[in-house]
C-alpha cells in the first residue's frame, strides 16, 4: 500500500513528526513501513506559464518559438514538443532551475533564437514513465485552465509529496485504504480521525425507475447496491485527484474511472461503473456463471466462466465478473452520459476463485478477497456520487437500488485486564486498558477489570481474545514489555544419540579432508534415478515427482545425492578448480508405491565425490591423483570410527566403472557402494577420474554399539610374521585375507596387505601379495612353536584354497 | 721409574692432543694403555723396587693410566661433536620452502550457523527435533491454523506432490508433530532445524530450497515477556552483546500476537545505511504466542497452556553476519566459497 503523505495529512495532522519518525511509529505499532520515498527529486523554479503565442522557429522545422507569460515576466522559449500550442498552461523551468539529473536551466540560444527557460514534460520533472497519463506521454504536460499563472508547478503536480510504502500482512486489509491508514495512524500517535460524511444532492427522479436488482446467490453476494447517475460528461478528472491516484500507483484515465478508483483508495471499497445505455436492459441480475459461459472483459480477453464464478448480468448476458473485472460491452466511453454505479459486497472466496482462475489480480479483487468493511460499502457508493456530481457533471438519481442481506453488526470480545497481564507479563491498569480502546476507537462497556469490547467492522481481523491481546500489546508498545525467562520446570537440553553421531560423522569426514556441501533435494528426473545405491534401487518403485514443478531441473526428489554432487564438481572444474573432495549428509526420498499416496521414507545418507590430486607437493614433484583406495580409506576410517566392520564386494553398477566399483555392507546388510564414476559419464561432466561413495547412515547408527566396558591393553607382546604369496591374478586379496584369518583363528589378530607385485620375475598371469600377520594371545606370551604351527596351517590353507605358493 | 712414567704420560697426552680422528685416538689407547704397552712394561719391572717404593710407583702408574684414558675420552667426544656438527651443517635445509600440505575439509557455512544456534538453545534447555521434508497438507497447514482456502496459504506458495502431500514450506509441522505426540499433557521445549521448499525462482535473494530453524515452548503460564527474554538472550549471544533488539507487531497464522524481531544494524550502528535500508534495524526472525487453534489441534487446552514459537533463516543470518551477497552461493558449492568459512 502506497500512502501519500500530503493526502494523509489532509485526514490527520502528522506534521509535528518528521517522515522518519512517523515511519518508525507506524512500524512499531503494527504496520511495517518498507520505505519513505519522495515522489520526485527536489526541484525549485518551475512555475505555471501561459503560452501567449507559438510560432514555428524560423531556422528549424521541428522547433517552436513561444512567448510564455510566467507571472512577473514573459519569456521567449524555444520548444520542440509536438503538442505545444497557443493558449496552454504549461510547466516552465525558469533560468536557474535545476531539474532531475542535475540538469541546470540557463538562458541560451537555439538555432539563433534566444531561449530563456524550458517547457517541461512530466518525465523531465522526474515523474516515472509509467505514471505519465497517455495524452502527455510524448510531449509536454498541459495544466487544466483553472490553475494560476506563476504558481508553483511542483506542488500543483504533487511532486513535493512523500510516499510511504506499507508492507501489509494479510490480516491487516483494513489498511488497504487511506481511511484505514488514518485510523491506524490515529491510534499510533494518539491523534483523531473520522471518515467524513458523504454529501449528495439527489434529483427527484427515482433510481428504481431506471433499474432493478435481483441477487440469486445471497451467500456469495449478500449486498448489491446500484446507483444511477445521469448527465455525465466524461473528461479528465481534476489535477489533485490525478496526482493522488498517481501517488497511489494508479494511472489516471477519465473522471468516471478515476472517481471509482479514488473511492477505492479512500474507502477500500471497489466500485464499478456500467454504461447504462450499453447495459442492454434495466434489470441487474447477479448469479453464478454457467459452466462454459463466455464473456469479453475490459482488457479485450474472451473469458470462459464456470459456476465457481459470480457474474453481474442484465438478466441474460454477463457484464462483469463480480469483483474482478468489468465487461467490454458496457465499459464507460467518451460518449457515455448515464451510468449505473455498483457498490457491492462479494464474498471473499468467490472473488478469490475467479481472480485466481483468470489470473486477474487487481486493486479491486485483492480487497474483496480479504473482505471489505460491510459498513462502508454503501457509503462508498454515496461518496462516488458526490464526486461524480462535482467533477463529472453528474445528476444523481434518488435512492440506491439494493438487495441487502448484509450483516453489519459489530462483534464483541470480552477482555479481563488480569488475563491480559498474565499473558503479556505486564502490569497494565484498567485505566490504561480503557485508554488503549479509546485510541483504537473501539467502544466498550467496562465492569471493573472486565471490558466488553465492540470491534468495528473495519477490523474484521479481530475475532478472539488473542486478537485483542495483540491490539493491547501493540498499542501499549512491544518495547514496553519486560524481559523475563520462562518460569516452568527446566529440562536438560541436548542431542539424541543419532544427532550426536551425525555430528561425529561429519566431523570425521572433514578431518579426513572432505568439504561439506549442500545440494538441492529436487532434481531432474534423469538425475533422480542415477547413481542410486543397489539397496535403494531395490526398495524404490520410482522417484517421487512434483505435481507442478517450476522447471524440469527441479521436478523430482532425489534417490541419490551423487548426481548433484557431481554437478557441483563439474561447476568447479569449469572454473579451473580441479582438486575437489566433497561430501554431503542428507536425505533421499524412497517411495515403494508407483503412484505416491503416502509420505516417502526419508533416509539419511552420506555421499562423497572426489577428483583431482589428493597429494600435490609442487616443489617436490610429488603428485598423487585421488584413486579408489583413497576413497576406500575414507570409508574404512569411518568403519573404525563407528567400530563397525565394512565389507567391500566387487560389483557392476550402472554409470560406474565396471572394474572399480564395490558394494559396501555391514553385518550382512548392503548399505551403499563405492567406486569410480564410469568414464563415459566423467567425460560428459568434464571430469577427470572421479571416485564416489554413498552410504546409509541410519543403518550404521542402528548397528552402532556404544562401547562402555573398558578393553584391557594386552600385556604380552604380539609376534609378527610376513608372508609373500604368489597366486593367480584373479584371486583377490580379500579372499586370501579371509582364509588366513579363518585358518589362523584364534591366534591371528590382524592380517594386512603390505605389498602387491606383478611383472618381472613372475609368471604371466600371476601376482605376488605380501601380508603381515599379527599373532597375539592377550593372556600369555606365545611360544615360537605355537606360532610356527599356526603359520604352517595357514600356508596349507592358502595353498589348498587359492593355489598360493610361498614366494621364494 | 718415576721419570719414565712422567715422560710416558707427557708423550701420550701430546699424541692425544694432536689426534685428528677417532682412529688416531684408538691407536694411542692401544699404544699406551694396551697389554703390551710401555706402562704395563713399567709395572712389570716393579719387582726390582723396594717394598716402600712399590705402592708409590703403582699408584703413580695407575694415575698416569687414568689421566691418559680421561684425555682420550674428552678428546673423543670433542671429535665426535665436531663430526656431528659438520654433518648437521650438511643437512641444513631452506626452511622457507612450503610444508607438505594437509588435506583439510570443513563444514558448510549453513551447518556452522545451524549448529551454533542449536548449541545456544541446548544451553537454554531446548531439545532438537527433526521431521520429514515431504509433509502432509494437514501438518504443514491445517494443524497450524491454515485451513484449505486460507488466503495466507498464498504467502507460502508450495510444491505439491499430490493433493495431500507437499514439500514442507516451513519447519513448523515438526512443532505440530511434537506437540501432538505428547498428548496435551507435557511441556514442550524444542527447536527444529531443517530444509524447507517454496515455489520461488532462484535469484540473488530467493531460493526454492532453504533452511529454517524454529523454536517452540509450551507450558503453563508462558508469557509474551518470556518470548522477549529468550529471544533477547539468543540475539545477544549470536550477534554480540552490543546489539540492540526490537520487537514489532506482525502476522503469522499460527501465532497471536505475532512479532518480528529486528537487531540494530552492525554496519551503521543504528544510524541508517544501505544495508538496513536507512532504518537502522535489520529483521532477523519472526515469532509470537502460539495461536489457541494450534494448541487445541495438538491436544492442549489453550486455557491451561500457552506458549511461544519463533523461526529464522540461517541463510539470512549468514548473509547478514558475513555479508554473503547471493543466496545461491549456499547451494552452488563453489570450492572458493566453501573454503572461506572453515573456522579452525
Ligand atoms: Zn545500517
Amino acid at each position: 500500500m502506497l500512502v501519500s503523505l500530503n493526502w494523509l495529512q489532509e485526514y490527520i495532522d502528522v506534521s509535528y513528526y518528521s517522515p522518519e519518525e512517523l515511519a518508525e511509529i507506524i512500524t512499531k505499532t503494527g504496520i511495517e513501513v518498507e520505505s519513505v520515498e519522495p515522489v520526485a527529486e527536489d526541484i525549485e523554479g518551475v512555475v505555471v506559464g501561459y503560452v501567449q503565442s507559438c510560432e514555428q522557429h524560423p531556422n528549424a522545422d521541428k522547433l517552436n518559438l513561444c512567448q510564455v507569460d510566467v507571472g512577473q515576466e514573459t519569456l521567449q522559449i524555444v520548444c520542440g514538443a509536438p503538442n505545444v500550442a497557443e493558449g496552454q498552461k504549461v510547466a516552465v523551468a525558469t533560468p536557474g532551475a535545476v531539474l532531475p539529473g542535475n540538469f541546470k536551466i540557463k538562458k541560451t540560444k537555439l538555432r539563433g533564437e534566444e531561449s530563456n527557460g524550458m517547457i517541461c514534460s512530466l518525465q523531465e520533472l522526474g515523474v516515472d514513465e509509467k505514471d505519465v497519463p497517455k495524452e502527455f506521454a510524448d510531449g509536454i504536460f498541459v495544466f487544466p485552465e483553472e490553475v494560476e499563472v506563476g504558481s508553483n508547478a511542483i506542488s500543483l503536480l504533487n511532486l513535493d509529496d512523500l510516499i510511504i510504502e506499507l508492507g501489509l500482512t494479510p490480516n491487516r486489509s483494513d489498511a488497504l485504504s487511506m481511511a484505514g491508514v488514518a485510523y491506524e495512524v490515529a491510534a499510533a500517535i494518539d491523534g483523531s480521525y473520522e471518515l467524513a460524511e458523504e454529501k449528495v444532492k439527489t434529483s427527484n427522479e427515482e433510481a428504481t425507475d431506471y433499474i432493478s436488482v435481483v441477487v440469486e446467490d445471497t451467500k456469495a453476494n449478500p449486498y448489491y447496491g446500484a446507483f444511477v447517475i445521469k448527465d455525465i460528461q466524461v473528461g479528465p478528472s481534476p489535477l489533485w485527484m490525478r496526482n493522488r491516484l498517481t501517488a497511489a500507483g494508479i494511472r489516471p484515465i477519465n473522471n468516471v474511472v478515476d472517481i471509482t478508483n479514488y473511492v477505492l483508495m479512500e474507502y477500500g471499497q471497489p466500485l464499478h461503473a456500467f454504461d447504462y445505455d450499453r447495459f442492454g436492459s434495466n434489470s441487474i441480475v447477479t448469479r453464478r456463471a454457467k459452466d462454459g459461459e463466455v464473456m469479453e472483459t475490459l482488457d479485450g480477453q474472451e473469458r470462459t466462466l464456470s459456476s465457481d464464478h459470480l457474474v453481474i448480468t442484465n438478466g441474460d448476458k454477463a457484464h462483469a465478473i463480480a469483483g474482478v473485472m468489468g465487461g467490454a460491452e458496457s465499459e464507460v466511453q467518451d460518449d457515455t452520459t448515464t451510468i449505473i454505479l455498483e457498490a457491492a459486497y462479494f464474498h471473499p472466496s468467490v472473488v478469490r476463485e475467479a481472480s485466481k482462475h483468470h489470473g486477474l489480480r487487481s486493486e479491486s479483487s485483492t480487497r474483496f478477497e480479504k473482505g471489505v468493511d460491510p459498513n462502508r460499502v454503501e457509503r462508498a457508493g454515496y461518496r462516488a456520487c458526490e464526486l461524480l456530481e462535482r467533477y463529472a457533471g453528474g445528476t444523481v438519481l434518488h435512492g440506491v437500488v439494493t438487495h441487502d442481506e448484509l450483516d453489519r453488526s459489530e462483534k464483541t470480545v470480552t477482555v479481563h485486564t488480569s488475563t491480559i497481564n498474565d499473558r503479556l507479563g505486564t502490569e497494565i491498569t484498567n485505566e490504561q486498558m480503557a485508554d488503549i480502546f479509546r485510541r483504537l476507537q473501539f467502544s466498550y462497556e467496562q465492569n471493573g477489570e472486565t471490558f466488553l469490547v465492540s470491534i468495528p467492522t473495519r477490523r474484521g481481523d479481530i475475532t478472539i481474545f488473542e486478537d485483542m491481546l495483540e491490539e493491547v500489546a501493540r498499542i501499549y508498545g512491544y518495547d514496553n514489555l519486560p524481559y523475563t525467562l520462562p518460569a516452568g520446570a527446566s529440562q536438560a537440553g541436548g542431542l539424541t544419540m543419532e544427532q550426536q553421531l551425525k555430528r561425529e560423522v561429519k566431523a570425521y569426514f572433514e578431518g579426513a579432508g572432505l568439504h561439506e556441501t549442500i545440494t538441492y533435494s529436487l532434481t531432474h528426473k534423469e538425475k533422480a534415478t542415477m547413481l542410486v545405491s543397489p539397496e535403494v534401487e531395490k526398495q524404490a518403485e520410482s522417484p517421487v515427482g512434483l505435481a507442478m514443478p517450476m522447471s524440469e531441473d527441479h521436478g523430482y526428489l532425489r534417490l541419490s545425492m551423487l548426481p548433484e554432487l557431481l554437478e557441483s564438481l563439474s561447476y568447479n572444474v569449469a572454473r579451473k578448480q580441479e582438486n575437489l573432495f566433497y561430501y554431503e549428509v542428507g536425505t533421499v526420498f524412497i517411495s515403494e508405491e508407483e503412484q505416491v499416496t503416502k509420505q516417502p521414507e526419508e533416509v539419511l545418507r552420506a555421499s562423497g565425490a572426489l577428483t583431482g590430486e589428493w597429494v600435490a607437493h609442487p616443489w617436490q614433484q610429488e603428485k598423487k591423483s585421488v584413486d579408489f583406495f583413497v576413497a576406500k580409506g575414507i570409508l574404512e576410517g569411518l568403519s573404525k570410527q563407528l567400530n563397525l566392520p565394512f565389507t567391500f564386494e566387487k560389483a557392476k553398477l550402472e554409470d560406474m566403472h565396471p572394474g572399480r566399483t564395490a558394494t559396501v555392507s555391514v553385518n550382512g546388510q548392503t548399505v551403499g557402494f563405492i567406486g569410480q564414476v564410469h568414464p563415459k559419464l566423467q567425460k560428459q561432466l568434464g571430469l577427470k577420474e572421479t571416485f564416489v561413495f554413498d552410504i546409509n547412515l541410519e543403518v550404521l547408527f542402528n548397528e552402532y554399539q556404544k562401547e562402555e566396558a573398558f578393553q584391557a591393553i594386552p600385556r604380552h607382546p604380539s609376534v609378527s610374521r610376513d608372508i609373500a604369496l604368489v597366486v593367480d591374478e584373479d584371486v583377490t586379496a580379500g579372499a586370501i585375507e579371509a582364509t588366513v584369518a579363518a585358518a589362523g583363528d584364534p591366534l591371528v589378530k590382524e592380517v594386512r596387505v603390505f605389498d602387491l607385485y606383478q611383472g618381472e620375475h613372475l609368471e604371466e598371469g600371476k601376482k605376488s601379495l605380501a601380508f603381515r600377520l599379527l599373532y597375539l594371545d592377550p593372556l600369555r606370551t606365545l611360544k615360537d612353536e605355537e606360532v610356527e604351527e599356526a603359520h604352517n596351517r595357514i600356508l596349507e590353507s592358502v595353498k589348498e584354497e587359492h593355489n598360493a605358493e610361498l614366494r621364494g | 721409574m718415576k721419570e719414565r712414567l712422567e715422560q710416558l704420560k707427557q708423550e701420550a697426552l701430546n699424541k692425544v692432543e694432536n689426534a685428528e680422528s677417532v682412529q688416531n685416538l684408538k691407536d694411542v689407547r692401544v699404544e699406551y694403555l694396551g697389554k703390551k704397552g710401555p706402562i704395563t712394561e713399567v709395572l712389570r719391572g716393579m719387582g726390582k723396587l723396594s717394598k716402600e717404593e712399590r705402592p708409590v710407583i703403582g699408584q703413580l702408574a695407575n694415575d698416569v693410566r687414568e689421566s691418559i684414558a680421561e684425555a682420550i675420552e674428552t678428546k673423543q667426544s670433542r671429535l665426535e661433536d665436531a663430526a656431528m656438527e659438520k654433518q648437521l651443517e650438511e643437512e641444513s635445509i631452506d626452511v622457507t620452502l612450503p610444508g607438505r600440505p594437509v588435506q583439510i575439509g570443513g563444514p558448510h557455512l549453513l551447518t556452522s550457523i545451524v549448529e551454533e544456534i542449536e548449541d545456544l538453545f541446548i544451553g537454554m534447555g531446548f531439545e532438537i527435533k527433526e521431521g520429514p521434508e515431504v509433509e502432509t497438507d494437514y501438518y504443514n497447514f491445517e494443524a497450524l491454523n491454515l485451513p484449505k482456502g486460507h488466503p495466507a496459504r498464498d504467502m507460502q506458495d508450495s510444491f505439491y506432490i499430490t493433493e495431500e502431500l507437499l514439500m514442507r514450506t516451513h519447519t513448523s509441522p515438526v512443532q505440530a508433530r511434537t506437540m501432538g505426540a505428547r498428548n496435551g499433557g507435557e511441556p514442550v521445549k524444542m527447536i527444529c532445524p531443517g530444509k524447507v521448499y517454496r515455489r520461488d525462482t532462484d535469484d540473488a535473494t530467493h531460493s526454492h530450497q532453504f533452511t529454517q530453524i524454529e523454536g517452540l515452548l509450551v507450558d503453563k503460564n508462558v508469557r509474551m515477556s518470556d518470548l522477549k527474554g529468550v529471544l533477547n538472550a539468543f540475539a545477544k549471544q549470536m550477534f554480540g552483546a552490543e546489539r540492540e533488539i526490537r520487537l514489532r507487531p506482525s502476522f503469522f497464522p499460527f501465532t497471536e500476537p505475532s512479532v518480528e524481531m529486528d537487531i540494530s544494524c552492525k554496519v551503521c550502528g543504528g544510524e541508517g545505511c544501505s544495508v538496513c535500508k536507512g532504518t537502522g534495524w535489520i529483521e532477523i526472525l519472526g515469532g509470537g504466542m502460539v495461536h489457541p487453534n494450534v494448541l487445541e489441534m495438538a491436544g492442549y487446552d489453550p486455557k491451561e497452556y500457552s506458549g511461544f514459537a519463533f523461526g529464522m533463516g540461517p541463510e539470512r543470518i549468514a548473509m547478514l553476519k558475513y555479508g554473503v551477497d547471493d543466496i545461491r552461493h549456499f547451494y552452488t558449492n563453489d570450492i572458493r566459497f566453501l573454503e572461506q568459512y572453515h573456522k579452525a
